[in-house]
């Protein structure tokens, strides 16, 4: 009896009316967004399962790319793009991780990390197509000639600062009472680094590692100038490079309908690959954090 | 007749004497002099001198930011993780000023180690949270590493609850069980001086009994040094007590002695809850 | 002395205080009473004193009551410590000087019914005077902290021994002169011997005064007057009380 008739006093408040009634509009606008934007993302998911997916079959993995017209499959590219981002990641990941430690760890005070930091951070939004160019000028033109390196070089330029960045925000993580706690058993400085903060922020480390990967495995731009493209079967890292994104972005241009199909299910494969390594860095993340 | 006239004084002569008897017949382990700690350009310690007797447990007290941290995190050199921060001064441990510039840091730590107030087991399990320690200073073939192993979680008081589960990871135990593993890690290294920087204010009552009765039994062995916010724990686990006040020590003496008849004004309003 | 942060903590010591005060007002008040009562030869006054020292015990155990809470609840440090550690003993002292009290109105009872020497009363109403006084003092120095007071009092208690010897040895030469005055010289006796005492606490007080405003008592040994009845020539050895 009493407590309807508070709640009732309250709610003709007129101020905590307005209060109710603006975080109603509030809440109903932020629920409209995130309906607008997944939609979307739903929509593309749908668009893609439904084209690429009727392509999808065992020819795909086992032929490679073929001419205008014909039947075949994608193994030329496949391979070429996991030779490709192999490469970037084994060149990336180490300076990337070292870099990133220099930042987090020793030259935490010092004036040049704060330069480095603000570069790496352009560097990380840097366009792409930027980093193509970049590598176009200083490879494939004194090459003379475009290659798988250029491409697997062009690929590191991005895994780079993602890897650093990730590397030097999970070692921040890492507490400094940790630090302290190795160094007060009398722990040098760089044994503590690889032997306790590492071990700390491992799964973190990997997890960057991943999101880099899943990063570059959608890349185009930067292929273009550097790997360009092959229409055969190639190991040659001298040699034009095929690569998933780029047969997907020709093939999807192109006005041949087993083309077209081709690349809506490169597109597929990718985004499966994409989203797989996503979900893989999620849940380290979370196995890290419990 | 009920009382003696004489009772009164009684009960205060007893602590003072006893206090000026003690001191007498102790080592210093530390000896600190004219200390001073400077954050930048902050002075954050004003001229220290005290000393820190051997095989007993000195406690520092005093409210936030008086310097007894600092003062914790000066005797092992702790500090130098950090740049801009530096002591002046001196602080004679065994006959050598450890502040001099040429000092092994890491042989100093491992001299005087440490125990902080979050548990930090490292990343591993608990066996080798201990091992990792000895295998820095020694190389020992498996089955005496083992035994060194028990000997540190016993003397931390933790063997009895992990014997069974070593290879589990040093993050799965309870706080209590941590920061007693922390003990044990510490021990493992062999000091001479134990620091304990508030080791209990994250814990529950019982852990915190558990840890204080460890403090009391490593007494016997070590040196030991405790910071503290919790007064009673300091007149629990102390054989001496420093108050310390804006940087300044303003009262050292026997923990008995202190926690009756302070002398300072300062000292009484603070142990008697009157600061502010 | 600033205030506690907690204020709760210093209400309580102020009630601890006040109830230590009135039982000294009490205590205070028994003794002259009783002193009053053998002056009159006033029985009923008498049979008072002895009703009412139920209400001094009382107070003691409200005391007792209220430093275990203390202790308990608020793990007091130094000066707090002290006050309430010299409570108790204070409220014990007290407890005491009432008892002795109350022993002496019991036997002004038993003396209005003889006839004691006017002269030796007189003796005990001028030791009781100077207790009464030293009491009213040193609850004054309680009240006030004031250990220059308190030390006063302490110093005084050399006095009371004095005229406390003096008293014994008149009451020894009444009854070797008059037998008959036996009975009621050895009531006087036990009452001078009742007064002293209280007298001894008193001195007790004082040093616990002391004790909590500085952590010690006085240092140097008390001079004790009352040492002199045992040399006392025309008293065979073992009479002394």
């Amino acid at each position: 009896m009493t407590a309807t008739a508070t709640k009732s006093a309250a709610l003709t408040n007129p101020l905590y009316a307005g209060r109710r009634r603006r975080n109603a509009i509030a809440k109903g606008l932020a629920f409209a967004a995130t309906i607008f934007g997944l939609g979307w993302l739903v929509l593309i998911l749908g668009v893609l399962i439904y084209k690429g997916l009727g392509g999808l079959s065992l020819t795909v993995f086992t032929e490679n790319t073929p001419p205008p017209g014909a039947a075949g499959g994608l193994l030329n590219a496949i391979v070429g793009s996991l030779v490709m981002t192999a490469l970037a990641v084994i060149i990336g990941t180490p300076i990337g991780i070292l870099a990133g430690t220099y930042l987090a760890e020793y030259g935490r005070h010092d004036k040049l990390s704060s330069v480095v930091r603000f570069i790496n951070d352009i560097l990380l939004s840097a366009p792409s197509i930027v980093i193509g160019l970049f590598v176009y000028e200083i490879m494939v033109a004194p090459m003379g000639h475009f290659s798988g390196w250029a491409g697997a070089v062009a690929l590191a330029v991005i895994v780079i600062p993602v890897v650093v960045r990730t590397t030097e925000d999970m070692l921040s993580l890492v507490p400094d009472t940790l630090r302290e706690a190795a160094a007060s058993i009398g722990l040098p400085r760089a044994h503590m680094i690889v032997r306790i903060a590492y071990r700390a922020a491992q799964a973190g480390i990997v997890t960057g590692v991943l999101l880099a990967i899943a990063r570059i495995s959608g890349e185009t731009a930067p292929l273009l100038f550097t790997a360009l493209n092959n229409q055969f079967w190639t190991m040659n890292m001298n040699q034009p490079m095929p690569s998933l994104p780029v047969v997907i972005f020709q093939f999807a241009l192109s006005p041949y309908a087993e083309w077209q199909k081709l690349a809506w299910t490169g597109a597929l494969l990718i985004t499966v690959t994409v989203l797989g390594l996503s979900i893989l860095a999620r849940s380290l993340t979370s196995a890290r954090k419990s | 007749m009920s009382m003696p006239s004489t009772q009164a004084p009684a009960v205060a002569a007893p602590v003072a004497t006893h206090a000026k008897a003690d001191v007498a017949k102790l080592t210093p382990k530390i000896s600190i002099k004219n200390l001073e700690f400077f954050y930048g350009d902050s002075r954050a310690l004003k001229g220290i001198t005290l000393s820190l007797y051997a095989n007993k447990a000195t406690a520092f007290i005093g409210p936030s930011g008086c310097g007894k941290s600092t003062l914790l995190r000066i005797l092992n050199r702790m500090y130098d993780l950090y740049p801009g921060q530096r002591a002046t001064g001196e602080v004679m441990f065994d006959g050598d000023n450890l502040l001099r510039d040429d000092q092994d840091i890491n042989l100093l730590r491992a001299r005087i180690g440490m125990v902080f107030q979050k548990p930090t087991p490292f990343p591993m399990s608990i066996y080798e949270n201990i091992a990792f320690g000895i295998r820095l200073y020694e190389s020992l073939p498996k089955s005496e590493l083992d035994g060194r192993v028990e000997q540190a979680l016993r003397r931390g008081a933790l063997w009895d609850e992990v014997k069974d589960k070593l290879g589990a990871s040093g993050l799965s135990l309870s706080g209590g069980q941590q920061q007693r593993l922390c003990i044990a890690r510490t021990v493992a290294v062999k000091p001479e001086v134990i620091l304990f920087d508030e080791p209990c204010s994250a814990l529950d009552p019982i852990s915190t009994a558990k840890i204080e009765e460890l403090i009391d039994e490593l007494k016997q062995d070590y040196t030991i040094v405790i910071v503290t916010h919790n007064m009673q724990q300091a007149a629990r686990v102390s054989d001496f007590t420093a108050f310390m006040y804006l940087g300044e020590l303003v009262e050292f003496g026997a923990t008995a002695t202190l926690f009756t008849t302070p002398s300072d004004k300062r000292t009484q309003a603070y142990i008697t809850g009157r600061f502010g | 002395m600033p205030e506690h942060t907690l204020k709760r903590f210093d209400e309580e010591l102020e009630r601890l205080s006040a109830t230590i005060s009135e039982m000294g007002g009490l205590a205070e008040s028994q003794l002259a009473r009783s002193l009053a009562a053998l002056r009159e030869r006033d029985t009923e006054a008498a049979e008072s004193v002895i009703v009412d020292d139920a209400r001094v015990d009382a107070l003691d155990e409200a005391v007792q009551e209220q430093t275990v809470r203390l202790l308990a609840l608020r793990q007091p440090m130094a000066v707090d410590l002290r006050v309430i550690l010299s409570s108790i003993k204070i409220a014990a002292a007290l407890e005491r000087i009432a008892d002795y009290a109350k022993n002496t109105a019991k036997r002004s009872i038993v003396l209005s019914q003889a006839t004691p020497p006017a002269a030796a009363v007189t003796g005990i109403e001028r030791l009781g005077r100077l207790v009464r006084t030293a009491l009213k003092d040193v609850l004054d120095a309680f009240a006030h902290g004031d250990v220059a007071k308190a030390r006063d009092v302490w110093e005084r208690d050399e006095e009371i021994d004095q005229v406390y010897t003096g008293l014994f040895r008149e009451l020894l030469t009444y009854m070797m002169e008059d037998p008959r005055t036996i009975t009621a010289c050895t009531h006087l006796m036990f009452m001078a011997k009742n007064i002293e005492r209280a007298g001894d606490h008193v001195t007790n007080i004082a040093e616990l005064v002391s004790f909590r405003s500085t952590g010690h008592g006085f240092d140097e040994a008390r001079p004790k007057g009352s040492a002199a009845i045992y040399a006392t020539s025309d008293a065979p050895a073992g009479t002394a009380p």
